[in-house]
């Protein structure tokens, strides 16, 4: 197992809501998890708890069967990247500057990025497709190309396990599809993938697993055909959803009724 | 592939030959600001008389001119440049760790706690090296209490410490009031006001001598993780996933930039605008990259200083504080900047 999350229990304050009410998951090798669930019902508190950016109040988390507890943040990195949702930084790194950075966990305190790490970033920019954005300022790209630059930056990390947090959201339909292609091909290459997501209709694309987060912090686990019908779409979003299957897309789709 | 390697690497060569622009003109500066003032001197007669003091020969000079040169004027040379460079490296530093330009070096309470050390200095009747030693001792401590205000609450994000730094600082700007209240108004009240606007008239070599460690240890340091520094400016959570120890890291950078702002502040009283505009100036010259910006903002602070120095001794019979001229050319300056960058400041 590269992720593995054991009976996670989590409230932000000592009285507060339970977030995350005894909440299990594990992804292998090329697995691709899309976790869905209501607004507010703790999907990115969920992965900043796995990023080790936040910590359980019980249960562990694992990454390549070895405590999170236990491990520098160096060590986490090098085996997770974390893709935030894309926000403007306060200075005008240049898109290879940016990526660069992926480079840190290998990177000691007192040095900075050696020729080889160079060489990655411009692999990387090439494989993701964005090498003629090298030069330009991040803040000056459009929200798609960041991103696939901050993708770009997961990537340099080097990677076993890949997190994503709405990876579609603020993007226009075309870049949506291009990024979820993105994710699919990432998995097919062996990286472990989790991602949130608020549209059913992009876990039925990535198929692999989905999750669902409900409002009391319970997570149900499963394969993506399976968890997602339209009752438990009924008691996520409380609303009737319906789930047919198109022929065009050769898959299920999910249709709202109408206004 | 190859094409963007080589544009690295020629932009990693443009960066070093503007520093040594940087540097020729520094030295250019230095030699002029030798030169000119009350009793001038040929910038001929000034590389002599460097040569022969720096190398031990005996040259041609008379030992006015030698007395002007080396007990008056180098110390004031040396430490206005030191200072600029020290005041732009940490604002440099400040501004990137709180991933925020418009932060300067004095925010956490350094330059008000010097203040305030030299106050106390001054009622008690010291000055020279004593005073710099309070003043130092008052902006490191006023720091500690800002950093750990934080720490008392149990919170490590950037915002609980730039507040603490606003508490701190109100507190420190009503005991500076309360200490200006009770001094002699004839005497000591004018000396803390003078202290407080910043001059270089008084620097000695000895207190030179004496804060050269805290300056130079410092940015040798903060060049070294000043790759981190980048890191550190994309946000804390981010950092924290890219493998950064953000709480190891900044500490070091703010200990760093702390010492080198109490350094300067604690030998030529405190100083303004140069934090604020020097880094942002030199940022748009060379980029947000912390390695190459670091370097270059030093340098720049350094000429700024100085020749800003050169001028308030010079344009005057009686010598006006520092922070007036700083003040008078950084405001506007600032303004201008900001103006070229409000599109991307958002």
């Amino acid at each position: 197992m590269i992720v593995e999350a054991k009976n996670i229990n989590f409230a932000y304050t000592k009285n507060g809501r339970q977030i995350l009410n005894d909440v299990s998951l594990s992804l292998k090798e090329g697995e691709v998890m899309s976790i869905l669930g209501p607004n507010g019902a703790g999907k990115s508190t969920l992965l900043n708890l796995i990023a080790t950016l936040l910590t359980p109040d019980s249960g562990e988390i694992l990454l390549c069967g070895k405590d999170t507890k236990k491990m520098k943040p160096k060590e986490v990195a090098s085996i997770l990247s974390y893709v935030p949702q894309t926000h403007t930084p306060a200075f005008s790194y240049t898109v290879f500057n940016f990526v660069l950075m992926g480079r840190a966990p290998k990177v000691g305190m007192f040095e900075k990025p050696k020729a080889e790490d160079f060489k990655l970033v411009e692999q990387v920019l090439e494989e993701v497709g964005i090498a003629k954005l090298a030069d330009k300022p991040y803040t000056e790209i459009s929200g798609g190309e960041r991103q696939q630059a901050t993708i770009a930056r997961a990537l340099v990390q080097e990677p076993k396990a890949i997190l994503f947090d709405e990876p579609t959201a603020h993007l226009d339909f075309g870049n949506q599809i291009k990024t979820l292609r993105t994710i699919k091909h990432l998995s097919e290459k062996g990286y472990a993938v989790i991602m949130t997501t608020h549209n059913p209709d992009h876990a039925i694309m990535l198929g692999g697993t989905t999750a669902i987060l409900d409002k009391k912090g319970k997570l149900t686990v499963g394969p993506a055909e399976e968890i997602i019908t339209e009752s438990t779409l009924k008691s996520v979003y409380d609303t009737k959803l319906k789930l047919s299957y198109f022929d065009e897309a050769g898959r299920l789709v999910c249709i709202p009724p109408n206004l | 592939m190859d094409t963007l390697s080589k544009n690295s690497k020629r932009k990693n060569f443009y960066a070093i030959g503007f520093d040594i622009l940087l540097i020729i003109i520094l030295a250019a500066c230095i030699i002029i600001a030798l030169c000119v003032g009350k009793y001038p001197t040929t910038p001929k007669e000034c590389v002599e008389v460097l040569y022969c003091e720096i190398f031990g020969k005996v040259g041609s000079y008379s030992k006015m001119t030698r007395n002007v040169i080396m007990g008056l004027r180098i110390p004031r040379v040396v430490s206005s440049v030191l200072c600029g460079m020290m005041l732009a490296m940490s604002g440099v530093t400040y501004q990137g760790i709180f991933k925020n330009p418009l932060v300067s070096p004095d925010f956490l309470g350094v330059s008000s706690g010097a203040c305030i050390g030299a106050a106390v200095a001054i009622l008690l009747g010291f000055s020279g090296l004593a005073l710099s030693g309070f003043a130092f001792a008052g902006g490191i401590l006023a720091v500690l209490l800002t950093v750990s205000i934080p720490a008392i609450m149990r919170s490590d994000s950037n915002i609980m410490l730039v507040l603490s730094g606003v508490i701190v600082g109100g507190a420190m700007s009503s005991i500076l009031g309360f200490l200006k209240y009770v001094a002699d108004p004839e005497t000591e009240l004018a000396a803390i006001t003078y202290w407080t606007m910043g001059s270089f008239s008084y620097v000695t070599f000895d207190e030179i001598k004496s804060v050269i460690l805290a300056m130079v240890i410092p940015a040798v340091i903060l060049m070294a993780i000043s790759w981190w520094i980048d890191i550190l400016s994309m946000g804390e959570s981010e950092a924290k996933t890219l493998g950064a120890n953000i709480v190891v890291i900044r500490n070091v950078a703010i200990a760093c930039a702390t010492l080198m702002t109490a350094a300067s502040v604690c030998i030529s009283g405190t100083i303004g605008w140069i934090g604020l505009v020097i880094p942002h100036f030199a940022r748009m010259i060379v980029g947000p990259n912390n390695t190459k910006l670091i370097p270059a903002a030093g340098l720049m602070g350094g000429i700024f200083l100085l020749i800003v120095d050169t001028v308030t001794r010079t344009i005057s019979i009686s010598e006006m504080p520092v922070s007036i001229l700083t003040g008078l050319i950084g405001a506007p300056f600032y303004a201008i900047l900001l103006y070229r960058q409000r599109k991307t400041l958002s």
